[in-house]
């Protein structure tokens, strides 16, 4: 079980987060003014990249607060996890545990 | 009386305490400290089982959870019954059970045995090739048979009584196996004072070093320093030591499962103890310190009793005192296997010979068992066994020409060398490498924070295995300096070469007619691996598949490098080439039991109950589940069936008054500046004029325009709404609001409570609803000028503060009582007793179906399924159009949403009224049109109205708003029943009642 870092709580195990999607999909500030191709777009098409990937997660069995993640979809690792308004962070794809606990590396 | 087989002195089995236990009805003698293994060898029973797939003789292979074929099934009874444990690892207790598996009639002649001389007959890819038709004889033919000839234990047929307990840990350092190498970094890493967890699987700590005869380290000798070792951790505050303890699983960012053991050692356990006990421990570092296995050879009848590894005959003689034969021939390609012949010859086992496939064996062990006398034939390897519960003879031969010599044995001793254990590496995900030097497989880049420790990573020198080990706890502490990492130990032990043989062992016999094995569990020979290669599987994942080779429950622990082994020479590939299969959890066979924890009977699943339930269950009430929670479903009275019940129930409603417990209805304060412009967005309705002490029906979309939830809304204050949702869609339609509130509109100055559970809510329902509730309430005016449908009110009920709801989903004039939870049983009892001259029926899930059936209400869930629009289900009106936004509004406006051909509701009428269609039946326009026929929708809702006095139904139909006083049909196994499309309300069309 993976720990996860709530911006608001610190560590704590996967089983209080719930998924909820992609991050950074702002919804249209005017959603009529926006025509039928790139609602659909908004709608539906999802990166889904394998690699880093930036999501949203909600503390929900915690504090109840969404937030944004960075996790590599291939290792399954946080990289990083950030308040919701604030940039996405830059960080390299790294095999390893987390930043707060990275793995032994190589021998 | 001491067992035939067991030694005079000497082992770590205390002979002043004998166990008696039976195994296949037969009663034998063995002593404390014993393994269910070790006191059969030492009774001389090495028969103990049948093998998986020829149902061959097995005996006892190894002395370790690697254990292939010595698996029993042990209990008293049958709720204490588990199958499939390795008679290894099995401890004696003082009246224990165990019997042999996968045989009939008997242990020694077992009738599945013929499948042995079909042999050729079941090549690998056996069951893939043979049983592929016809499809129909597969579950009549090959199914039972198989499910009888092959498999391993039988399920237990008692429900287990036993209790399982689970447990979390946190700690700096994890060690796992404690051997020299896991005792010396648990020493290191407890002595800077970090919270150490040292567990192993056995029942005492010290691994190897328990059965060392002559090893002295730090002038102490092994057996002593071991108990050293073990007394400082013990008085350590910071170290908890787990025995009988198999970290099995390896979870991502070092969470490790550890099985515990606890009772299944005690002859009479006290209650107050669980069978076993789940450990998840959240490790800042593990040290895997899991050891090495030694690997069988693969010869010809390599698999008979009596043929066994040579380092567990040596664990045998030296830690549990039992001789595992008289006269034994030792097979090798490495010089462990000598010291072990020294050993056991010094117990007195005979050694007729070591036939050492290395041309010319050299070595001081090698020389030590030649100057004691011990016949050595290097170059030589064994051409095949004979003997058929046990091994009788082993036919010896130069590997190079000549003649072969049969040699008389009852024992026959293997060692191809040892594998380092990768399991719980593999399973973090670190990646191994091929280490040339080693001729191994070893740890090489790290994913989590572990590092493998000794012989595990291809390190064999005591000394060296003790240094490495109290390296490796230091630096998993984290707090010595780095000169405090190295550590001399003085160790005097032999030394030993470390070679091996992999794969087939050369011989001279017809490969195409000889069986030998590499997965002893599985029944797979060399021969199935060559044959899979032949057949063309290249990548060693899919050779294992198509064998099964390295697919039992012992994940091929004694198999994987001889499969891969084969596959390499077949192919003309290096090992690494051919790559490593993977390991995975758990690392040995666990129970479900100890997953399932407490979370059995009625801890299983949890169950929400209303304030009211108990007056429901007082009065008889069948519920259903809804979600978790427990509805009262209907009443019945004096034997009614739910039909009966239901029909009365829906009369009294219409004609005088039902009481209806509404408490599972979500529900969700809504407060702030921005609430109602909070609102505006979430819902399609129009909030902003909607003034306080009024209702509102709302209905709340997706983002892509699809119904989500709906429900009844009260503006209690400018800044207030009591918000209600479905029973189900509480937790789903809050996630909603609030990922808009936080992620879209921070803005807005909202805040949103769930008070589900803080409300207790009763409706009462029926033209005497008014004149029931009257008498109750104080401070509200309820007469229908005052408090009009569609209004609220706050004020108090029989003393209690209520919300009080002027709304109906019966069609009928209706409140909804909305008391603190608290009191919702008080309130009830209070309403049901003032009710009575009225003739107040309770009524329950069932009825109050029929009843907004009647009226057209729709259900979200049941008339929608995720792909409705609002006005699919009729419910345009609810949409306010001149709002700007809402959540959902753009997409109602993409084309396919307005398609006049959309699936919209209607109400079917049957031609005969007392036929009652099924819900979820398919509607089409012409039953005799040829397959597949078009369905036009499906019918939502469908029951026998009392008050109609006929069947009625709901239907989702494409364009069926414009269908309406058509005759469409719906086709049933009994043949098409037509139905008349017509408007979705069947009682008081023009809606007068509900405001009496
Ligand atoms: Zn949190």
């Amino acid at each position: 079980m993976l720990l996860i870092t709530c911006p608001y709580c610190g560590p704590r195990p996967e089983l209080e987060f719930r998924y909820a999607g992609e991050a950074h999909i702002a919804r249209p500030e005017d959603p009529s003014g926006v025509e039928a191709d790139p609602w659909g777009e908004f709608l539906y098409n999802r990166t889904n990249a394998r690699g880093p990937y930036a999501e949203r997660w909600r503390h929900f069995h915690g504090c109840g607060r969404f937030f944004n993640a960075i996790r590599d979809t291939t290792t399954d690792f946080f990289l990083a996890t950030y308040k919701v308004g604030e940039p996405r962070p830059d960080v390299p794809a790294r095999a390893v545990a987390s930043a707060s606990t990275g793995g032994a590396g190589e021998r | 009386m001491s067992a035939e087989f067991r030694l005079p002195v000497g082992g770590r089995i205390d002979r002043a305490k004998p166990v008696r236990f039976t195994f296949d009805g037969k009663s034998y003698e063995g002593f404390a400290g014993d393994t269910l293994a070790s006191a059969l060898i030492a009774n001389g029973v090495h028969l103990v089982g049948r093998s998986f797939k020829y149902h061959r003789p097995r005996g006892i292979l190894t002395a370790g959870s690697e254990e292939p074929n010595a698996l029993v099934g042990v209990g008293r009874d049958e709720a204490h019954y588990t199958p499939n444990l390795r008679a290894t690892q099995v401890e004696i207790t003082d009246g224990m059970v165990a019997e042999s598996q996968n045989r009939w009639p008997s242990l020694a002649f077992d009738v599945g045995a013929v499948n042995d001389g079909l042999g050729r007959f079941l090549p690998a890819g056996f069951y893939y090739k043979t049983f592929m038709w016809p499809a129909g004889a597969w579950a009549k033919f090959y199914e039972p048979v198989i499910r009888r000839a092959a498999g391993l234990g039988r399920a237990p047929q008692a429900a287990d009584t036993d209790r399982y307990t689970q447990r979390y840990a946190h700690c700096e350092v994890l060690v796992v196996g404690a051997g020299p190498a896991g005792l010396a970094a648990a020493l290191a890493a407890s002595e800077t004072g970090v919270r150490v967890i040292l567990c192993d699987e056995q029942a005492e700590f010290g691994g190897s070093l328990l059965h060392e005869r002559d090893t002295v380290i730090d002038g102490r000798d092994a057996e002593a320093w071991v108990a050293e070792a073990v007394a400082t951790l013990c008085s350590r505050e910071n170290v908890r030591l787990l025995t009988r303890t198999t970290a099995f699983g390896y979870y991502p960012h070092n969470l490790v499962g550890l099985a515990e053991r606890v009772t299944d050692h005690l002859a009479a356990p006290g209650s107050d103890l669980p069978r076993e006990r789940l450990w998840q421990v959240r490790a800042r570092e593990v040290v895997i310190a899991a050891g090495s296995i030694e690997r069988p050879l693969v010869f010809p009848e390599n698999d008979r009793p009596g043929v066994m590894m040579a380092e567990a005959a040596r664990i045998y003689a030296n830690r549990f005192g039992a001789k595992p034969g008289n006269r034994a021939v030792v097979f090798t390609a490495s010089d462990s296997a000598y010291r072990a012949a020294l050993d056991l010859k010094a117990a007195g086992v005979e050694i007729a010979a070591i036939a050492d496939l290395r041309p010319d064996p050299t070595g001081a062990v090698v020389e030590r068992a030649r100057a004691d006398g011990i016949r050595v034939l290097p170059g030589t390897s064994v051409q095949g066994t004979s003997g058929r519960l046990r091994i009788r003879s082993a036919s010896l031969g130069a590997v190079v020409g000549g003649a072969t010599e049969t040699v008389p044995c009852d024992l026959l001793l293997m060692s191809g060398g040892f594998t380092p254990t990768l399991s719980l590496f593999s399973q973090s995900r670190g990646k191994m490498a091929w280490d040339e030097a080693l001729e191994a497989y070893v740890p090489s880049v790290s994913v989590e924070r572990e590092r493998s420790v000794g012989a595990c990573r291809g390190i064999y020198g005591l000394a060296e295995v003790l240094a490495d080990g109290h390296a490796a706890g230091v630096a998993a502490a984290g707090k010595g300096a780095s000169d405090g990492a190295a550590r001399r130990f003085t160790v005097d032990a032999e030394e030993l070469g470390h070679s091996g043989h992999r794969g087939i062992t050369p011989h001279r016999r017809d490969a195409s007619r000889v069986k030998a094995f590499v997965d002893f569990q599985n029944d797979v020979t060399a021969k199935d691996v060559k044959l899979a290669t032949q057949e063309g599987f290249r990548s060693i994942e899919h050779v294992k598949r198509y064998t099964t080779t390295g697919m039992a429950t012992d994940q091929g622990r004694t198999s994987n490098i001889n499969a891969l082994a084969i596959v390499s020479d077949a192919l003309g590939k290096s090992v690494p080439e051919v790559g490593l299969t993977t390991f995975r959890p758990p690392y040995t066979p666990t129970t479900f039991a100890l997953f399932a924890g407490q979370a059995r009977g009625e801890l299983f699943d949890p169950v929400r109950t209303t304030p009211i339930h108990d007056w429901a269950a007082e009065h008889g009430a069948v519920f259903e589940d809804v979600g978790i929670w427990k509805r009262a479903r209907y009443f019945p009275e004096g034997g009614e069936d739910m039909h009966e019940a239901v029909a009365r129930e829906c009369r009294a409603v219409r004609e005088s008054v039902g009481i209806f417990d509404g408490s599972t209805l979500g529900k969700i304060e809504v407060v702030g500046r921005d609430a109602a412009e909070f609102m505006n967005r979430m819902y399609t309705n129009a909030w902003a004029k909607l003034e306080p002490g009024r209702l509102r029906y709302g209905v709340m979309l997706r983002e892509d325009g699809f119904v989500m939830d709906d429900g009844v809304v009260g503006r209690m204050a400018p800044d207030r709404f009591h918000v209600t949702t479905t029973t189900g869609g509480a937790p789903r339609v809050l996630n909603h609001m609030e990922d808009y509130l936080q992620t879209e509109w921070p803005d807005l100055e909202v805040w949103l409570t769930s008070t589900t559970e803080q409300w207790a809510v009763i409706a009462v329902q029926g033209p005497k609803a008014r004149q029931v509730l009257e008498p109750l309430v104080e401070g509200i005016d309820l007469s229908r000028e005052a408090m009009p449908h569609m209004s609220v009110r706050t004020g108090h009920i029989c003393g209690v503060p209520t919300r009080l709801f002027r709304v109906s989903f019966t069609g009928e004039l209706g409140f909804e009582v909305n008391v603190p939870a608290n009191y919702g049983r008080a309130v009830w009892d209070a309403i049901f007793a003032a009710g009575q001259p009225h003739g107040i029926t309770p009524y329950g899930t069932e009825t109050m179906h029929v009843l907004r059936a009647e009226k057209g209400y729709i259900i979200v869930g049941q008339e929608t399924d995720g792909t409705n629009t609002p006005d699919d289900v009729g419910l345009g009106w609810a949409v306010g159009k001149a709002k700007r936004d809402f959540v959902g509004k753009r997409s109602l406006a993409r084309p396919q949403m307005q398609r006049p051909d959309r699936k919209q509701m209607v109400g079917l009428l049957t031609s005969d009224p007392a036929t009652v269609l099924e819900e979820g039946a398919q509607i089409v326009a012409d039953p005799n049109a040829p397959l597949p026929m078009k369905a036009l929708g499906h019918v939502t809702s469908s029951y026998a109205s009392s008050v109609v006095g006929r069947s009625i139904a709901i239907g989702m139909v494409a364009g069926g708003r414009g269908r309406i006083g058509e005759t469409l049909h719906v086709p049933m196994p009994g043949g098409a029943i037509a139905v008349d499309v017509v408007e979705p309300v069947f009682f008081d069309k023009e809606g007068e009642r509900i405001h009496g």
